[in-house]
């Protein structure tokens, strides 16, 4: 008796402790986010969704610049990225022991680890410099270069988890390999593969660092990708860092449509891949 | 049972992973419209054998062979025979049931339907009602073919499986070791089914179980340390075989 008591005690506790850090790992995150909307929401308004910035002193003016300029640069560094990262994880999990793949498994590990900012020198000194002026292009390859390895090491291993013997069956009805691969494996890791490629673009999407040497930001709406352009995580640093309290306030309210954006974005990508996966099941 | 023509055959078959042996030496042949069962402990080579037979062998790590598979007289390892094209002829069930996750009921049995270009509409339609009925399944699934595969019971997922590797009409369907994961009532189903199978097939089944060889068989082979002990038509094996290692497998005596 005095054992079950001391047992239920036990696993009272384990289970309270593993509470306490659920809230504990929750909370930092629902602080920032109550707070985005506290000091943000109150500056939100139709007119910060459609208006580029007023001169600093005068009130009104929004962020679109900036809205259009992030989806712009994380757009292309998706076009870039995605299919890249996708298509060397693909080869990865289909080629395991290859030494391309054990070389590129690697490379990908170390540039995971790898500083943003240093990735967006690298942009810098390859794009910028050589071509003596800032440009969105610039940026949307950085990003593009950050995106690559996380998506590439995601793909590779939700293919693995696809059971061989699936790979077999479809093998066995007479399917060539390239079409399995397709058809049959990467078909079914492709909600997942669509999670992390998503995890991928809402990261890169919050990057200041290596668009500050390469997109720069602007004040004017732009649709050049040869030409510097806003994105939103430079006008938060730019109105953050700035004098004016009006600034602080349109950095509050920069932030939360950030986060607004990727929101929207994976809740839209997640009705596209369960209506795909509606159609056939 | 009227003697039936050669349809499956191997002559001098060696099958091997690498620069181990898994099968040795083995001729043996499969007649027309026959249920053919390879029995054995495990280990014994039977499964290898059994995917020589659809070129499945030289997909596993280091998978060889040497001799003759022979399908209606044509060596199918000839440098002209493509695996693809063969296994179309030559179906395979595997041990747990694999439906494609992805896919509908309907799609499932049309998987294979589709590698050369898409069939009519219509005519896929009636390929796949066939199959179903064929694999004893359409009556409790014809008014949810547009749902998902995975949510049937495990036995139903087997005889999906066998819907879906019939439909392409093979010549020889390979079973392994088919009712490994299925319940006792799951298990007879199979077993009925590859009786009425046996009508359009020919159809070689590796199984662990000696009762399940001596119902469902015609002919029975057994296997030991990757070498054939022995063949012959089911019943004369069962009650008088030849081999004395044949006898104490079946007894129970080892393996």
């Amino acid at each position: 008796m005095n054992r079950r008591v001391l047992r239920r005690l036990v696993s009272n506790l384990m289970v309270g402790l593993m509470v306490v850090a659920v809230i504990l790992a929750v909370l930092p995150l629902m602080f920032i986010l109550i707070n985005l909307i506290l000091k943000g929401a109150s500056s939100l308004s139709v007119e910060f969704f459609t208006k580029t910035p007023v001169p600093a002193g005068e009130t009104g003016g929004g962020v679109v610049h900036a809205i259009v300029g992030t989806l712009m640069i994380v757009g292309l560094a998706s076009v870039f990225g995605l299919p890249l990262g996708i298509g060397a994880g693909i080869y990865c999990a289909e080629y395991p022991a290859s030494r391309l793949s054990t070389a590129a498994r690697f490379v990908a590990d170390v540039m995971n680890g790898t500083p943003s900012i240093v990735v967006g020198v690298f942009a810098w000194t390859w794009i910028v410099a050589r071509q003596k002026h800032f440009s969105a292009l610039a940026g949307s390859v950085a990003l593009a270069m950050l995106m690559i390895p996380m998506v590439m090491r995601t793909t590779e291993e939700l293919i693995k988890l696809v059971p061989h013997s699936l790979r077999e069956a479809a093998l066995a009805l007479g399917y060539p390999r390239w079409r399995t691969s397709l058809s049959i494996v990467l078909r079914t890791a492709l909600p997942g593969i669509v999670t992390g490629s998503l995890l991928a673009v809402a990261r890169v999407a919050g990057e200041t660092a290596p668009l500050l040497f390469t997109a720069l930001g602007s004040q004017y709406l732009s649709f050049n990708i040869r030409e510097p352009m806003a994105a939103l995580p430079l006008t938060v640093f730019t109105y953050a860092t700035g004098p004016y309290e009006e600034w602080h306030r349109y950095a509050w309210a920069t932030a939360l449509v950030l986060i607004l954006v990727v929101f929207v974005l994976s809740i839209a990508a997640r009705i596209a891949t369960r209506r795909r996966f509606n159609v056939n099941a | 049972m009227p003697e039936q023509p050669v349809r499956l055959g191997t002559d001098k078959l060696t099958a091997m992973y690498g620069k181990f042996t898994a099968v040795k030496n083995v001729t043996l042949t499969f007649a027309n419209n026959s249920v053919n069962a390879l029995i054995g402990p495990s280990g014994c080579g039977k499964s290898t054998f059994l995917r020589t037979l659809n070129r499945m062998h030289e997909l596993s790590e280091g998978g060889w062979i040497t001799g003759k598979v022979l399908l209606d007289g044509q060596d199918v390892y000839h440098s002209g025979v493509s695996a693809m094209q063969l296994r179309r002829r030559v179906g395979m069930v595997f041990q747990k049931p694999t439906p494609f996750p992805t896919m509908s009921i309907y799609d499932n049995v049309a998987a294979g339907l589709r590698l050369d270009g898409r069939p009519r509409r219509g005519e896929q339609d009636e390929i796949v009602e066939r199959s179903l009925k064929q694999a004893a399944l359409w009556d409790e699934v014809k008014d949810r073919l547009r749902t998902s595969a995975v949510a049937l019971s495990g036995g139903q997922q087997q005889r999906l499986c066998i819907a879906r590797s019939i439909a392409p009409r093979p010549e020889v369907l390979l079973l392994d070791e088919p009712t490994a994961s299925l319940d006792p009532a799951g298990t007879s189903r199979i077993e009925e089914l590859v009786f009425e199978l046996k009508q359009a097939f020919t159809i070689v089944i590796v199984t662990h179980n000696m009762q399940q060889a001596a119902r469902v068989s015609d002919t029975t082979t057994f296997f030991y340390m990757g070498s054939m002990i022995e063949t012959g038509p089911t019943r004369q094996l069962f009650t008088t075989p030849k081999q004395e290692q044949t006898e104490a497998y079946i007894t129970g005596r080892f393996g």
